[in-house]
């Protein structure tokens, strides 16, 4: 057998993969500008190069996330596709530190690394996250326990509405209808017989100072949700709208245009909640039909089989899950709003704003 | 000083000696006294600690790991289904190389539902990676529990010190707490070479592929095995400064020349002990107490077992189908050791707390007049209470 030398294999996997080690010898000597906080206003917290699929609403997600909250945090993450594209060992996209444990602890992890933090009289912030798999059911316990203790948490869930690292299996939180690869549709299914859980009203249950859901299309109101939520002493909340192409079933490039949608039409409510109450939507402009966010998915396709008269009880059925949320949140917008789903997605390059 | 303390008080106390910055707690029959005493010993300002009163052990398992990794000296401790529950973390911890200290007060595992001791729950994870300790009474739990944070923050493996739940946790003995200038003295504070910090950011628990899985578990075996020297050491250094030791990695008693040897772990020894004060008309045996389980003490086993005829493991646990757990590794290890191997009977005894009275120990001895080599069967079952079938 060959003895392979650490250093070497190293050095070989990083050619094999594309990533010299870099040249640390300029490096060398600490400037007075080089502390961490300095560094803050072009922080980038997630590297490129990680391994995530094109157009993965969920890297999309934890980049924005990770260069709001800036360097002094310290992640826990839950198994799932994060973990596995931004660690394969020996690589790491993560420019802060991390911690992958398992599927279900992300929420006691960092309530561990929390208390560390507190004994040591640190204020480094940690932030919890996973997908909706291990937020919405197998990680829910801890998460509940979490906010019920307390700890300066931030938890941010990328919920991109299935299990996708194994393969798009069901969660809690997939949607009403949708097609899985354990909720398929057929003969006798149409797809989830189940409703989405309304994971956000049971963590506002928990009074906490603040929870909030956000979408990648709307980045602006990510980095804002996140900056909120990094100022409270208390546990948070924000569940982060990621689609997932290969999940859902859509061209890469069409990411955010359907996250968008899912947002204007009412399927996905944009709701900030303080101590259990709400305190800010995002007004919808003009609510678009769910049909125009659904027909562009995959796993509706079989909502759309006019022979089929399930189909269209269906997508009534959808239809009326966003009404309703747009009754619950008062989402439908009085004119037009800088901060409304359409105001949030003009790009503005300096000057007053124009009120049309 | 010696006080009259009973066995989940003095933890607690030995656990507040080592300072550690952050306790997870979970209740779950018989560890509960330990983290009562310590929420007590927190709320009284006696132990300045993070206590996070977890949902599960699942948490509190994971509490810990956390806490550690970014830098701090932790503490839980559990029961039979309170380790099962930890059981996937127990893994990830040692896996990832955390230091910590974990106390196991050993309870039966159901079904059917059991609350009294055996000790199936650390058998249960003993391929988990952990460095396993059983104590033989209340003064080892506290000087081991002490030992094991300098153990554990040398090697970057994790200790559990099992203690026999009831037998040990809810029994008062003087008990001699050291002094906390004498343990800050043997245990210096915790510097985690490879704790989180923002400062120099690095990935734990990263996923590691076929290209370097089977080093990394090697690198762990060895580490495991290299750990023995640390264990004795940590047992040498502290009969130094206290005058006490705990036997290393095992202990060997009785008459140089005895051909019969009993082993076991835990409590039990000490029942043996005062059975063979009390029938010294029997034949000489030497009683072998297995301190360090996991990492195995083969080479030390095997001198302990030189110039034996006959060998008796006790202990209290089985692998259904199998036999004796512990039984079948001595056998293990003396089979590749150098020295002629003794008949070895294995006998399985106290499972779900039944006692184990000194009554008993006659009718081990004489069960050797019948008992062929590689015998197995649970000693003190009363075949009776069962349905002709199932005897």
């Amino acid at each position: 057998m060959t003895e392979i030398k650490d250093a070497q294999r190293l050095e070989e996997l990083r050619r094999k993969h594309g990533r010299l080690a870099p040249d640390l010898s300029a490096a060398a000597e600490p400037s007075p500008n080089d502390d961490v906080r300095s560094r803050q206003p072009r922080f980038c917290g997630l590297e490129s190069g990680h391994r995530a699929c094109q157009g993965c609403g969920e890297a999309l997600g934890a980049r924005l996330v990770s260069e709001t909250a800036g360097p002094d945090v310290m992640l826990s993450n839950a198994t799932g596709c994060l973990e596995v594209f931004t660690t394969p060992y020996p690589q790491s996209a993560w420019r802060v530190p991390f911690v992958h444990s398992l599927f279900e602890n992300a929420a006691a992890v960092a309530s561990g690394m929390e208390a560390a933090l507190k004994a040591k009289g640190k204020r480094t912030k940690v932030i919890a996250q996973g997908g909706d798999g291990g937020t919405y059911d197998i990680g829910f316990q801890a998460l509940s326990g979490m906010l019920e203790r307390y700890h300066n948490v931030l938890y941010v869930c990328y919920d991109n509405e299935a299990y996708m690292n194994t393969g798009i299996q069901r969660s809690g939180s997939t949607p009403h209808a949708a097609s899985t690869t354990t909720s398929p549709a057929g003969q006798e299914r149409m797809g989830k017989r189940h409703l989405k859980k309304d994971l956000l009203s049971i963590i506002a249950a928990h009074h906490v100072p603040y929870a909030a859901s956000a979408s990648v299309a709307f980045p602006v109101d990510v980095r804002r949700k996140v900056r909120r939520a990094m100022d409270v002493e208390g546990p948070t909340f924000l569940a982060i709208h990621s689609p997932c192409p290969l999940g859902w079933g859509h061209d890469g490039a069409l990411t955010i245009q359907i996250a968008r949608l899912a947002v204007e039409c009412g399927l996905y409510p944009m709701v900030e909640f303080e101590r259990g109450e709400v305190v800010s939507v995002m007004p919808i402009r003009d609510p678009k039909p769910v049909t125009e966010y659904l027909k562009v998915q995959n796993r509706y396709r079989h909502l759309f089989n006019d022979k089929d008269p399930r189909a269209r009880e269906e997508r009534e059925h959808l239809q009326a899950l966003a009404d309703f949320n747009i009754a619950r949140y008062n989402l439908k917008g009085v004119g037009e709003d800088v901060m409304d789903t359409d105001g949030l997605d003009t790009v503005r390059r300096g000057g007053p704003v124009q009120v049309m | 000083m010696l006080e009259a303390l009973e066995g989940s008080m003095a933890i607690a106390k030995a656990v507040t000696r080592c300072r550690p910055e952050v306790v997870a707690a979970y209740p779950i029959t018989p560890q509960t006294h330990i983290v009562e005493n310590i929420s007590k010993l927190v709320a009284d300002g006696q132990l300045k600690t993070e206590l996070v009163s977890v949902e599960s052990e699942f948490s509190a398992a994971s509490v810990v790991l956390g806490a550690a990794a970014a830098g701090a000296r932790a503490y839980t401790a559990s029961s039979s289904q309170g380790i099962l529950l930890m059981a996937e973390v127990l893994f990830n911890i040692s896996g990832m190389r955390i230091p910590m200290v974990l106390t196991c007060a050993n309870r039966a595992i159901g079904a059917p539902i059991n609350i009294w001791n055996d000790q199936s729950d650390s058998m249960a994870v003993r391929d988990s990676g952990w460095i396993q300790i059983y104590c033989a009474d209340n003064q080892e739990a506290v000087d081991s529990t002490i030992q094991a944070y300098r153990i554990t923050e040398r090697t970057e493996l994790p200790v559990m010190v099992c203690m026999d739940g009831f037998v040990l946790t809810h029994t008062y003995e003087p008990v001699d707490i050291p002094d906390q200038d004498l343990v800050d003295s043997y245990l210096p504070p915790f510097e985690f070479k490879r704790a989180l910090d923002p400062m120099n950011p690095k990935s734990l628990g990263t996923m590691v592929g076929p290209d370097f899985f089977p080093e990394i578990r090697h690198s762990h075996h060895q580490a495991m095995v290299r750990s023995m020297s640390e264990i004795e050491a940590a047992d040498a250094d502290w009969q130094n400064l206290t005058g006490r030791q705990c036997g290393g990695l095992l202990s060997v008693d009785g008459p140089e020349d005895a051909d019969l040897g009993i082993l076991c772990i835990g409590s039990a020894i000490n029942t043996l002990h005062a059975a063979r004060e009390e029938h010294p008309e029997l034949r000489p045996a030497k009683l072998i107490k297995l301190r360090c389980y996991r990492p195995f003490p083969a080479a030390a086993l095997c001198e302990a077992c030189r110039g034996l005829k006959d060998l008796v493991v006790v202990e209290r646990a089985f692998s259904p189908g199998l036999g004796g757990i512990i039984g079948t590794e001595v056998r293990a290890a003396l089979a590749a050791g150098d020295g002629p191997m003794p008949r070895i009977v294995n006998y399985t005894i106290g499972l779900g707390g039944r006692d184990i009275p000194i009554e008993l120990y006659p009718q081990l001895i004489e069960s050797l007049d019948s008992a062929h080599d590689g015998a197995f069967k649970i000693f003190d079952v009363e075949l009776e209470k069962l349905a002709e079938e199932d005897r």
